[in-house]
């Protein structure tokens, strides 16, 4: 990254560069944490679907175990 | 349903973001006056038309709720409106990392058009206690929408206002006078508005798609009378 910025004269990081560099950093960040959040809760809902499937072919083995018994 | 197109609009997103980043830092001429700082703009003034915009689209969203019933329209003014805020943090950290650059100060109390949009940003921060103070579901719906219509139509008034305002300290993009912004600059200061308008447009349909699943699921949890979970998400409102 650094030798990427050093090859580049066109940006004088010198001057008011650090303020540039800082306001794209900012927006970047910020939409890396609003991405970050959405998967954590794409997470936690790919866990529930998970729990929701376990708990239907649970139940649906009880179901089974109920017909053969004869109940 | 939500998530449909979401992957090429995400990808085109990303490309216009590049080609609008490329054009800033390898196009756009240095302005004459502010030199290098002035790159920020194309950042800091897109990000915040498309904050404004995407408070007045939550106040039309609010408006089809009201008019409808439908709670669809709610889910769509919350996000528009969520995301409007986010992008509202970008505006407001932009513009003082250039005011620091260009006046040698954070903020500006004097200057209209950072006083008042940070006046609108504050109002829609209130937006969140405001509705989930209310634990009906319904009634934090239509209380919600009253809200964003009436915050909405506040936001053209007051952009208005700040135009029509005496101080031009702060930098107009599509000036009158003094012939405005050369090609160039325009070209590609419109290229970054319809990218990070695109942007927004994207993560409005990202968070939708997750509100859908997150009500799917919640559905599904009924429909097989299956326990809840340990934690409850006070992430409203749902779509289905």
């Amino acid at each position: 990254m650094l030798a990427l910025l050093a090859s580049a004269p066109a940006l004088p990081l010198g001057e008011g560069g650090k303020y540039v560099a800082g306001a794209y950093i900012v927006f970047l960040v910020l939409i890396v944490v609003y991405v970050a959040i959405m998967a954590a809760k794409l997470q936690r809902i790919e866990k529930e679907l998970g729990e929701l499937a376990s708990f239907a072919e649970q139940r649906k083995g009880e179901e089974r175990d109920k017909v053969g018994a004869g109940v | 349903m939500y998530g449909k197109g979401l992957r090429p609009l995400s990808i085109a997103t990303v490309a216009l973001l590049a080609v609008g980043l490329s054009l800033v830092f390898f196009y756009a001429p240095l302005e004459t006056d502010q030199g290098f700082i002035q790159k920020i703009f194309y950042l800091h003034v897109p990000l915040a038309i498309v904050a404004l915009v995407g408070f007045v689209i939550g106040g039309l969203f609010a408006i089809a709720h009201l008019r409808s019933g439908n709670r669809k329209w709610d889910a769509y003014s919350y996000v528009s409106i969520h995301m409007s805020v986010i992008f509202g943090v970008a505006v407001l950290i932009t513009g003082s990392i250039w005011a620091k650059a260009s006046w040698g100060h954070w903020w500006v109390w004097d200057e209209p058009t950072l006083v008042s949009f940070l006046i609108v940003f504050l109002m829609y921060a209130t937006y969140y206690p405001f509705r989930y103070a209310i634990e009906d579901p319904e009634r934090q719906a239509r209380y919600a929408s009253v809200f964003a219509i009436t915050a909405g139509a506040f936001v053209p008034l007051n952009f208005m206002a700040v135009r029509m305002a005496q101080s031009l300290v702060h930098p107009r993009v599509f000036a009158t006078a003094n012939g405005g912004l050369p090609g160039s600059m325009l070209l590609t200061f419109l290229f970054c508005l319809a990218a990070i308008g695109l942007l927004w447009v994207t993560l409005v349909k990202f968070e939708l798609t997750a509100k859908s699943a997150s009500g799917q699921v919640k559905r599904l949890r009924r429909a097989l009378d299956a326990p809840a979970p340990g934690t409850s998400s006070r992430i409203a409102p749902e779509v289905s």
